[in-house]
């Protein structure tokens, strides 16, 4: 049968259909599309979205711990947030299959950075499965989970936003059963005190060699055959594509795909002979470039992002790809003269605008006033017309940030976050900030869902006073504001009040997404 | 035979239906497809486009090749523009007439449809004043895909009539009905 279906939902389908019993997520652009898919179409999978990254990788290791197939998925730089739980995921192994996908973000679309998730893969000393094309991704799921419960061990599969956010054909097959229950009994391997994780770290340390010998036989790994050429290709993931779509064979050019790591040595080594140079087409950082170089030698030429073949930075293209395999086009328009970049906005009603509104009113008369801003569609209070805040750096570095500058002395020192990057990562911040009586003014701007990345359920929604009471905030410094203009003068009056206030006060505008809102007026009329 | 065709317009605008239909017509005429979207920040106002690419043959890369694009169908002018290093010689441009500006520096609304018009192959065309004339205020973007239509050759009208069908389905008969009037409506004028 084939089904008509996003990168994202190509991974979420292959992996339902590899048998997992759970899901484990917190939204992120390009990810958010595989845990909503699974919501909406396998209510045999545990599925509902976690508080954060590190939360996710943690319950899907218990899953595996019992037994059974676990997926978690992540943007890029979710993996940062579940990176200590991911990296001795590898120490302890896995029982049921477990699979790790982050979906990197290069040119960053709709991130901070580009990092490269397959250095966390290298770094862990697991597989990294890379699929090329939407169905390699759904075919590659019940591979990557025999593979991870022969090896004892979570793999890595990394996708980028131009596989995750792109549909194409795909031929489906029938679908495994889930595992049984079958939690391990081998404690020596989950409890890592020294002694143990050195045990099971020498234990990973000697699985190297059948990791690279899984690479070498990979279905998934394969390459032209041509004889003696200038110049080879070596591509990796969806690079592949950008290779093929200009015709490598049609210039003589032989492609060696590689799409399982470890790098498989032998193979490149035995192409490279081949071949006079070798240019490495991959998207995201030189980490094969960088490899390959050390693998064949500072003799042998080599050439990628690294020495400019390619662009050091941004997304690959087939423009950009075809240059570096010398193919000349020919595009008869050239830039048009009447074009304007068009940056995105908040939407036209939305309540972070009258926050930002309210609070330009009142740092206007600070002028040390600083505003330290969060990740979410609040990001875009940067922008024109309100160019509200002066930073903006990674989940929960709002509170925590405005906490330091407090520190040293900033004052008024304010932090805006949203209310579902408040439970992902301000929480704790927050209780640093309550026990260290830092002088700041916390606004958690709460529109009740997740919405940069479409509206995801949030996991504090009703909770808020309840949490920054429980973690200490004293009750009268805990004030809700409805953000409409016609309350402009009360939220102005109030956070004028709470800057005031020698200690830590946090004002929660609360007033629902216009999209979540549209979207359900819409439901409405069409029941 | 392949069909490179780039969507465009500005989040929020309804490119991804347009696209939703092309592709399940595609689908079922059995032809191979790839289907790039843009997801997530840019969806908030900013400029969005969709990569289609429609052929009889396997197709390798997610993004179309600048100078390959066969046509561009955008529910916006300046947006329209803004691929043009992607379209072949050839290649058509069907636009909306109807400037959308959310930016403070939106450029001289007369040079700009100047500039548009003077492309050799070009329709232009005020599909929300149609779309309204015709009392189908939510139905503008299949008056464009029906002025798109005559370019599409790779798919036949009926086929994609008979995708608006089903990709409406779930929202009733009417819906069905003044989704494929606004088409025809779209084609008729460029016919």
């Amino acid at each position: 049968m084939m089904k008509l279906l996003l990168g994202d939902e190509a991974v979420a389908l292959g992996a339902v259909h590899a048998g997992i019993s759970g899901v484990y997520a917190y939204p992120g652009t390009p990810s958010t599309e595989i845990t909503e898919y699974i919501q909406a179409h396998a209510p045999e999978v545990r599925s509902r979205w976690c508080t954060n990254e590190k939360t996710a990788m943690e319950a899907a290791l218990g899953m595996s711990y019992a037994g059974k197939r676990s997926l978690v998925c992540m943007k890029h730089v979710g993996m940062n947030v579940a990176a200590d739980a991911f990296v001795n995921s590898a120490i302890t192994g896995v029982n049921g299959g477990l699979v790790v996908l982050a979906a990197d973000d290069p040119s960053m679309h709709s991130s901070q950075n580009e990092q490269d998730s397959r250095f966390y893969g290298k770094f862990a000393m697991i597989p990294i499965l890379e699929p090329s094309t939407q169905q390699e991704a759904y075919d590659m799921m019940p591979y990557a989970y025999a593979l991870s419960e022969e090896l004892k061990l979570p793999v890595l599969m990394r996708v980028v936003t131009r596989l995750a956010h792109s549909r194409a054909e795909i031929a489906v097959r029938e679908p495994l059963r889930q595992n049984v229950l079958n939690p391990d009994n081998e404690r020596t391997h989950w409890v890592l005190l020294p002694g143990n994780a050195r045990r099971q770290y020498a234990t990973l340390v000697e699985k190297q060699a059948l990791l690279l010998s899984k690479s070498e036989e990979s279905p998934y790994n394969s390459e032209f055959k041509i004889q003696n050429s200038k110049l080879g290709v070596l591509a990796c993931g969806i690079a592949y594509n950008y290779v093929m779509e200009n015709e490598p064979h049609k210039l003589g050019i032989p492609v060696l795909k590689v799409s399982q790591y470890p790098l498989p040595e032998a193979t490149i080594k035995a192409f490279a002979a081949q071949c006079e140079s070798l240019l490495i087409a991959e998207d995201g950082q030189p980490m094969v470039e960088e490899q390959v170089k050390a693998l064949l030698g500072a003799d042998y030429p080599v050439i990628g992002r690294l020495t400019g073949a390619l662009p050091r930075m941004g997304e690959l293209t087939p423009d950009n790809v075809g240059a570096a395999l010398g193919v000349s086009v020919e595009h008869p328009y050239a830039n048009a003269q009447n074009v304007m970049p068009r940056p995105p906005a908040l939407c036209q009603g939305c309540g972070h605008r009258d926050v930002y509104d309210a609070l330009n009113k009142v740092a206007a008369e600070y002028p040390d006033a600083r505003i330290f801003g969060d990740i979410g569609c609040y990001t875009l209070g940067a922008l024109p017309p309100f160019r509200a805040i002066d930073s903006c750096v990674d989940m929960g570095a709002s509170i925590t940030m405005a906490k330091g500058a407090a520190d040293a002395g900033v004052h008024p020192a304010i932090a805006v976050i949203g209310d579902s990057t408040f439970t992902h990562s301000g929480m704790t911040g927050l209780l640093d900030a309550v026990n260290d009586k830092s002088r700041i003014t916390v606004v958690i701007s709460d529109n009740l869902t997740t919405a940069m990345t479409g509206g995801q359920d949030s996991a504090g929604t009703n909770k808020f006073e309840a949490i920054c009471l429980g973690l200490g905030v004293e009750p009268e410094h805990v004030r809700v504001v409805v953000p409409l203009p016609k309350n402009m003068e009360e939220i102005t009056r109030i956070i004028r009040d709470e800057i005031d206030y020698e200690g830590v006060s946090v004002i929660i505008p609360r007033r629902e997404c216009m999209q979540t809102l549209k979207r359900k007026l819409r439901q409405n009329k069409t029941k | 035979m392949k069909k490179d065709i780039i969507l465009a317009g500005v989040g929020g605008q309804g490119i991804l239906t347009i696209a939703t239909i092309i592709g399940d017509a595609a689908t079922a005429a059995g032809l191979h497809l790839k289907q790039a979207e843009v997801h997530g920040m840019s969806q908030r106002g900013g400029d969005v486009q969709s990569n289609l690419r429609l052929s009889t043959e396997p197709i390798y890369s997610d993004l179309i090749r600048q100078g390959a694009a066969d046509l561009i169908i955008s529910m916006e002018p300046m947006e329209a523009l803004r691929y043009l290093p992607y379209l072949h010689g050839e290649g058509w441009v069907v636009s909306s007439s109807h400037p959308f500006k959310n930016i403070p520096n939106y450029p001289d609304e007369e040079a700009l449809m100047t500039e548009l018009a003077a492309l050799p192959h070009v329709a232009i065309l005020p599909i929300e004043e149609v779309a309204k004339e015709h009392s189908l205020p939510k139905s503008a973007n299949m008056v464009l895909l029906g002025m798109s239509a005559r370019y599409m050759d790779i798919l036949t009208p009926e086929q994609l009539r008979e995708s608006i069908a089903r990709v409406f389905a779930p929202k009733g008969e009417k819906v069905v009905a003044d989704n494929i009037k606004a088409f025809d409506l779209g084609l008729a004028i460029i016919s």
